[in-house]
């Protein structure tokens, strides 16, 4: 049995006296894709951003390798390795993909490695190298998609959260895309997946929960998940 | 020719039938208090003539019949911006140290005055532009920190006789702390909010100033500030050192040089470092900064410092050229102008706010011949720039076009 990574513990959180998150608890294992899929306003960006601290924990506890994480400012986390790619991109859309990139790396101070790391990113993603000049605002939202990804990436984290990268995207760049985290994930990132998306993201995915109004209705692994008729007819557009 | 005038026509008469509107309240009323006609519409005419006269050219200039005049024109021009950026950094820097140099020798009292101010403006320019350009932290109260440095420097010399170059790093000290102090309740808020504050902030500041008889001599201000020195060598009985203080213009000139090239330069290292990055990414997005692991807070706190040490340096500065100071030189008035320097320049672009600079500094001077209408020209001026270069006389290089505006 695998440690998990991530462990959320009856988790409540939410913006004053709403309450977005009620009781919620899932588990991230080292080396898997995890999915967590839901309609709008289930409460997954707001999970999301729990974990990263940006919102606060009301009650319950977040582990991250065994030790609590929720008390910890949101900007030390990319620090211990865990950084997210946050909703709708929110790359820097002034400074150049270049200079986005070393944004990522903040808190590194291995200045070759960073280099070879930034390398890396334009292995995975060579449009990226094409523009590196550019501003990340004139990027199309693919390309933009790919940024806030590898800027997540430059990190170097151990568990990379990815809120819906299919967001507003044409499904072949889609496609691209959820390769490309299963190429990261193969290297050895865990990657929590927060989508809408929920066929795609249960394909690569190794287990998945089902969110609804700050619940978790269902967990399993991704392939009972998309056989099963319920999800399959909630968020599989699928009927029979 | 004519159908162009036609289409362009129905605008061009609302427009100049808006601009009387907007001129006869500017213009027409009198000492007395009655409202006249006939002031506003003579300005208002040649106003007519000359618009005409512009609006004409340019329809010319649309059909293509300037081309033969302006081709070489722009030829030449594009020649000038090639051979100034092949030419090497180095070079162009030092050629601009050497005519900034020489500039007391061609000139009069007069130009070295305007150009002290333009100096001394500079290190607020780029001061603010770490807060406003660089942090995208809009400051309307910036103006309370050049204050805190001058009020510094002037009590610091009076009271106890401190020189200008050993109470410097103490103005620039105190004014940081200031920063701090200020910022540290008001970099919670972001936006409007903030803006709103840091102005209350800085009248609070001005207000202190006036208010306290006891240590600043309230609305009086404050006399008998020494000049900068500099200690010289006398050989004439044997040797001994004397203070020299640069009362004359044109030595008050160097040492506002001096400020200056120190201020330009750490600006520039600033906006090279890590820690210039992590401002604009503060600026872009600052919940995404924070989760690159920016410490949002601390280096807004820092931003706010910076711009507040490098105000108060020219605070002091202010100060030591003045001899005298009193509230009434940090009003809001002040905040707004230096403001107006950065936005106009360009934000974040070193050359580009030394020419913002300049061109507020040295059009009312220029515009001086107008005599009343000086600063209606100066606002026509302003509106013109800002409707043709709206990012700025030179936009920064690293901010380009946010995705929003590029869709337009």
């Amino acid at each position: 049995m695998k440690k998990p990574i991530l462990e959320l513990k009856n988790v409540t959180s939410g913006y004053n006296e709403i309450q977005v998150l009620k009781n919620i608890s899932i588990k991230a294992f080292e080396g898997e894709i995890v999915a967590v899929i839901g309609g709008n306003g289930a409460g997954k960006t707001t999970m999301l951003m729990t974990i990263s601290n940006i919102v606060p924990v009301t009650s319950g506890e977040i582990l991250y390798y065994g030790e609590p994480i929720h008390k910890k400012p949101a900007d030390v986390l990319p620090g211990i390795g865990l950084c997210q790619a946050p909703e709708g991109r929110r790359i820097f859309p002034r400074l150049s993909v270049e200079d986005n990139l070393e944004m990522g790396a903040f808190l590194r101070r291995d200045n070759k490695k960073i280099s070879e790391d930034i390398e890396y990113i334009y292995q995975l993603f060579p449009i990226l190298k094409d523009r590196k000049k550019q501003h990340g605002g004139s990027l199309s939202g693919g390309e933009q998609q790919m940024l806030a990804i590898g800027r997540a990436m430059m990190s170097r984290p151990k568990l990379l959260l990815l809120d819906e990268p299919s967001l507003g995207l044409a499904p072949l760049i889609v496609l691209k895309i959820f390769e490309i985290i299963k190429e990261i994930n193969k290297k050895g990132t865990t990657v929590l997946l927060v989508e809408q998306n929920a066929n795609l993201s249960l394909k690569i995915a190794q287990r998945g929960y089902v969110m609804e109004t700050g619940k978790i209705i269902a967990q399993d692994d991704a392939n009972a998940l998309l056989n099963n008729e319920e999800i399959k007819k909630a968020y599989l557009g699928v009927s029979d | 020719m004519i159908q162009e005038f036609k289409s362009k026509g129905k605008k061009y008469l609302i427009g100049l039938v808006w601009l009387f509107l907007l001129l006869w309240p500017l213009l027409g009323i009198n000492a007395d208090g009655t409202l006249t006609f006939v002031k506003a519409f003579s300005v208002w005419l040649y106003i007519v003539c000359a618009s005409m006269i512009v609006v004409t050219i340019y329809i010319i200039h649309k059909k293509g019949l300037t081309l033969k005049l302006t081709k070489p024109l722009s030829s030449a021009r594009n020649k000038i911006y090639a051979y100034t950026a092949s030419m090497p950094k180095p070079l162009l820097f030092s050629i601009i140290g050497i005519i900034a140099f020489l500039f007391p020798f061609f000139t009069e009292r007069y130009a070295q005055d305007v150009a002290i101010n333009v100096l001394i403006y500079i290190c607020l320019g780029l001061g603010l532009n770490i807060v406003v350009g660089m942090a995208g932290l809009l400051d309307l109260g910036y103006i309370a920190f050049y204050g805190v440095g001058a009020y510094t420097y002037a009590l610091l010399n009076t009271f106890y006789g401190i020189s200008f170059w050993l109470s410097l790093p103490i103005a620039a000290g105190f004014s940081g702390i200031a920063g701090c102090i200020v910022g540290y309740p008001t970099l919670r808020m972001r936006g409007d909010y903030l803006a709103i504050v840091t102005l209350g902030f800085g009248e609070i500041i001005r207000i202190v100033f006036n208010n306290w008889m006891q240590l600043t001599n309230g609305p009086n201000g404050i006399l008998g500030i020494k000049p900068p020195s500099v200690i010289i060598p006398n050989f004439t009985n044997g040797f001994s050192l004397e203070y020299l203080y640069l009362k004359k213009l044109h030595y008050l000139y160097y040492v506002a040089l001096i400020l200056a090239i120190f201020t330009i330069i750490v600006v520039a290292r600033l906006s090279a470092s890590r820690i210039g990055r992590a401002w604009e990414a503060i600026r872009e997005d600052e919940t995404a900064a924070e989760m690159m692991g920016v410490n949002t807070f601390s280096l807004k706190l820092l931003a706010y410092a910076a711009g507040a040490v490098l105000g108060g340096i020219a605070g002091s500065f202010f100060a030591a050229r003045m001899r005298f100071v009193s509230p009434e030189s940090f009003t809001f008035i002040e905040s707004a102008m230096v403001l107006s320097m950065v936005v106009l320049g360009g934000m974040g672009s070193i050359p580009g706010i030394i020419l913002g600079v300049i061109a507020l500094i040295a059009l009312p001077e220029v515009f001086r011949e107008f005599e009343l209408y000086r600063m209606l020209a100066f606002g026509a001026s302003m509106t013109l720039m800002m409707l043709f270069r709206p990012k700025g006389i030179i936009p920064s290089k690293r901010m380009g076009v946010r995705s929003e505006e590029k869709e337009e």
